[in-house]
This record gives C-alpha cells, sequence and structure tokens, in this order.
C-alpha cells in the first residue's frame, strides 16, 4: 500500500516538474502507438468493410482467423519480427532491428485484427439496415464500403482505440525489437519493466500511473475532437 | 486536415530517429547494467570518444546471441567458456578482459542453511540443497546462471526439487522473487548493493575467490558481419582499457564499497 501511495506522490513529482527522461519516453511511447494504430486503421478498417459486404467460400474461415488473431501473444510476434528483421534475417539489410520503426511494425501487426474484427462486426449491423438502399441505388462495392466506412465512423472509432489501447500497455513485443535502449526505444511499458528488475517500485508505478493518465487523455482527446457524445446527439 | 494529420503522426512513426553521434550497440549483461555504473561510464565515453554507447540489457547468452547474429557491434559479457566458445566459432575478433567483481550468496538473513559458517562457496551450496532451503535461479543462461551451475556441479549436487525455483529472468527480477519466497539466490554484488527491494535478505556469504566475476569485451567479428562498427568498438575498447576508465570504475562506490576491479592490460 505504501508503494502505491508512494508511487502516486513520484508520479505527481515527476510530472510537475516535467523530467526530461520521463517527457523523451512518453513521447515516444505515443508516437509509436499512435503511428501503429494509424497504419493498423488505414489497413483494419477497410478490410473489415470488405469482410463484411463480400460473400466469398473463404469467408468464414477468413473471419475465424481474423478473430483468432485478435489474441496473438505479442511475445511471440515480437520474436518473429526479431528473427526477420534481424542482421542475420530476411530484412536484416534495412538495419531497422531496436528502432522504433520495428516497434511500429510489431504493434501493427498485434493490433490490425483486433480493429479489423471489430470494425467488421460494427459494418455487418450497418450493412444490414443499408444492404437494400445500396443495391437499389446500384453502389459500386467501391462506394458501399465508403458510404458505409463513413456512417459507421463512431463505431469504427471505438475499434480504433481498442487498437490503440492494446498498443500503449504492451511491452512483450517492443521489448524483444526495441530492446529497451536508454534516449532510443525506452517506452513507458519497458521502463516499467526495467525500473520493476531494479526493485525501485515506486518509480515503476509512478511510471505506471503516468502510462493510465496518457491512455485516458487520448481517449477523451479523440472523443472531445470528435464530438461524440454530446447531449444534442445520440 | 484529417488526413494531413494522419500523414503526420505516421511520418513521425516512420522517421528515424535524428543521430547526432556515432552510435554503437553494445550488448552487455544485466549485472552490469544493475550495478549503475553504465550510467557513470556512458556519459564520459561519450564526451572523451563522440560514441554513443546504446545498451542492450540482456542474459550473457542472448548477449552473444545478438553478437552472433550481427545486431550488435559488440558484446561485454561475464562467461569465460562461452565467451570463448563464441570466439572458437569466428563470431568475434577477440577478447578483453576490462574488470572484475564478484558474487554473494544472498539469503534471509536468520540464514537457516547455516552458509555463513562455510569457508567455500560449494560448501555452502552443498548446505543449502542438504537443508532444502528454498533457493531462486536465474535460469535464464546468464553469466550468473552459468555461475551459479558450475556451483552446483563442483558441490557435487544436482539441483532440483521443490525447494529449486528457476525463475528465467533477469538479475532483479529474480532477487525480487527471492525476496518474496525468503530464498537464497546467488547474485552479483553490485546488483545486490544497487537493488532497491531487499525485504527480508541479507548477504550471507562472501569472500571465496572462486566467485570472482571476470567481465570481458568481445567485438564482433567485421569479417563475418561486415555492418559493423569495427572502428568504433576499437576506439571503446581503447576508452575501457584507458587510465580513464580506471579510474571511474575503481572510483564506483556504493555505500561506499568498491564494487569493480579495473584489470584490463596492455595488450
Amino acid at each position: 500500500m505504501n508503494d502505491i501511495l508512494q508511487g502516486l506522490s513520484q508520479a505527481a513529482q515527476l510530472v510537475i516538474t516535467g523530467d526530461a527522461d520521463l517527457v523523451e519516453i512518453t513521447a515516444l511511447s505515443l508516437q509509436v502507438s499512435l503511428g501503429a494504430t494509424v497504419i493498423a486503421s488505414v489497413i483494419g478498417l477497410p478490410l473489415g468493410a470488405w469482410l463484411a459486404v463480400n460473400r466469398f467460400r473463404a469467408r468464414r474461415f477468413v473471419i475465424a482467423l481474423l478473430n483468432a488473431f485478435m489474441g496473438l501473444p505479442p511475445v511471440v510476434v515480437g520474436l518473429i519480427v526479431y528473427v526477420l528483421f534481424s542482421r542475420s534475417g530476411p530484412f536484416g539489410v534495412l538495419g531497422l532491428l531496436f528502432t522504433p520503426t520495428a516497434m511500429v511494425i510489431a504493434q501493427v501487426i498485434i493490433i490490425t485484427p483486433i480493429i479489423a474484427s471489430v470494425a467488421h462486426q460494427a459494418i455487418r449491423e450497418l450493412w444490414a439496415d443499408y444492404h437494400d438502399l445500396l443495391i437499389s441505388l446500384n453502389a459500386t462495392r467501391g462506394q458501399r464500403i465508403r458510404t458505409l466506412l463513413w456512417d459507421g465512423r463512431r463505431a469504427l472509432m471505438t475499434a480504433s482505440l481498442a487498437g490503440f489501447g492494446r498498443a500503449i500497455g504492451e511491452v512483450g513485443a517492443i521489448m524483444i525489437v526495441g530492446g529497451n535502449i536508454d534516449h532510443a526505444t525506452r517506452v513507458l511499458t519497458t521502463a516499467i519493466a526495467l525500473e520493476t528488475g531494479k526493485g525501485e517500485f515506486g518509480m515503476a508505478l509512478a511510471l505506471g500511473f503516468v502510462l493510465i493518465a496518457v491512455a485516458v487523455l487520448v481517449n477523451l482527446g479523440v472523443h472531445f475532437l470528435s464530438r461524440t457524445e454530446r447531449g444534442s446527439r445520440w | 486536415m484529417k488526413l494531413t494529420s494522419l500523414a503526420l503522426i505516421t511520418g513521425l512513426a516512420l522517421a528515424p530517429i535524428a543521430a547526432q553521434a556515432e552510435i554503437l550497440r553494445l550488448s552487455v549483461t544485466t549485472s552490469f547494467a544493475n550495478s549503475g555504473l553504465a550510467e557513470v561510464l556512458l556519459p564520459e565515453i561519450q564526451k572523451d570518444t563522440g560514441i554513443a554507447v546504446e545498451l542492450l540489457i540482456v542474459g550473457t547468452g542472448q548477449a552473444l546471441a545478438l553478437g552472433a547474429a550481427g545486431d550488435v557491434d559488440a558484446v561485454l559479457v561475464h562467461s569465460r567458456a562461452a565467451e570463448e566458445k563464441w570466439l572458437a566459432e569466428g563470431n568475434g575478433t577477440h577478447r578483453r578482459e576490462i574488470m572484475y567483481n564478484d558474487f554473494v550468496i544472498v539469503g534471509p538473513a536468520a540464514d537457516p542453511a547455516a552458509t555463513a559458517q562455510t569457508s567455500l562457496a560449494t560448501e555452502a551450496f552443498a548446505k543449502i540443497a542438504d537443508t532444502q532451503s528454498a533457493f531462486v535461479s536465474r535460469g535464464d543462461d546468464s553469466g550468473t546462471h552459468k555461475m551459479e551451475l558450475a556451483l552446483w556441479a563442483s558441490a557435487g549436487v544436482e539441483p532440483a526439487g521443490d525447494w529449486y525455483r528457476a525463475v528465467g529472468q533477469g538479475m532483479g527480477a529474480a532477487l525480487n522473487t527471492a525476496a518474496g519466497m525468503d530464498a537464497y539466490i546467488l547474485a552479483d554484488r553490485a546488483s545486490w548493493l544497487n537493488f532497491g527491494n531487499k525485504a527480508g535478505l541479507a548477504i550471507t556469504f562472501e569472500g571465496d575467490p572462486s566467485l570472482f566475476n571476470q567481465y570481458a569485451y568481445l567485438p564482433v567479428n567485421p569479417a563475418k558481419h561486415p555492418h559493423v562498427k569495427a572502428e568504433a568498438a576499437q576506439k571503446l575498447e581503447d576508452w575501457l582499457t584507458s587510465p580513464r576508465a580506471k579510474d571511474l570504475i575503481e572510483g564506483y562506490k556504493i555505500a561506499d564499497q568498491q564494487l569493480f576491479v579495473f584489470n584490463a592490460t596492455d595488450k
């Protein structure tokens, strides 16, 4: 219990003094996870919509696979990305291992299935409502997907935020591909793991509280910018 | 507007961190990093040589594997047999001894296995096994783990059973586990002194010369991995073996105890 109080006060101290290291690792956390969320959304949202409006033989199988991939173990994804981007691996010449770019790649792999699955579920319900209208208007497949994505944008935002939530709190994959290098690839979650390893529970908890606060602020910010949950609108 | 901000965030995420200094990647053992010495040496290295050393903090096994794969430019570890095997496989150019510290046996302050009354580390280990006192093993193929296994072997004990817990984690995490279970553990002195969660643990055995822990610096072989920064690795080696490094290493103290003894010799 003491540790938690100490963590809270240490967190407040770090934030108020604008600790340079804290600012750096928090900025990198946001940069990596927001970047991964944007890329994964660009892939996952249209993929979810496409799966909702198309009927093809392997559809069930693809959807089941996508749902299963929501539970991809980050540490395995990290290991695979590590092996691929290691100097001895097929993409080694790119020299991306232990860089923020490799961390973004790993997180994109982890959260794309989540975003696509949640998007697919939302779009499928919308498609049931819009089906007759869009067919009768003779809309092309691309037009249908665009319409559904736009009209379902609030549900899709939830999909992206679910992906962001997984990314910002993720440690297993980015620890392996990023290496937790000070001033280069250290982010909030890997710093927490490090401080725990040093037995510095107060500092670890302080960083944990900062991480939670950052996640809440990002979600609030997105809701504010997209003006959801306003009294006059449902 | 939305699209531009999206593109901006994506661009930020993919932009490589701007390099100000020459960057050298060095994989080191968790015990070296947990000792806190790195935080003293790295800024001085950058000041003197212009090299920004990026540390990858892993166990000795993984540190050597990173070097063998060419993912780091040099390795700083402490497990002679593994280092020599690594060199024999053509992964590095040579091995240069830098400094040593020592291992200690940490355990419950009451010392139920009476390790303090022994004079040899192997005897202390045999007592722990005899009394079936809880023992936490790193179990991660690190230098500390290899040292521990060697001690069990020379004590003639096959460590197994309920009392022997291999956690497969770094020095700090293993110490946390030992603190939580009130168990014995083999730790390097530096990590122990720097550890923040000592709980009911204390050093119960120390001082046997067989517990000395030699750190060596091994540059990765540029013939095998042409992209490694061999020149910077050489510069770093020159610095690490210089009188300046000696002063910093021997001057590093925690709780008034000197942690490392510099013993690099001229080639």
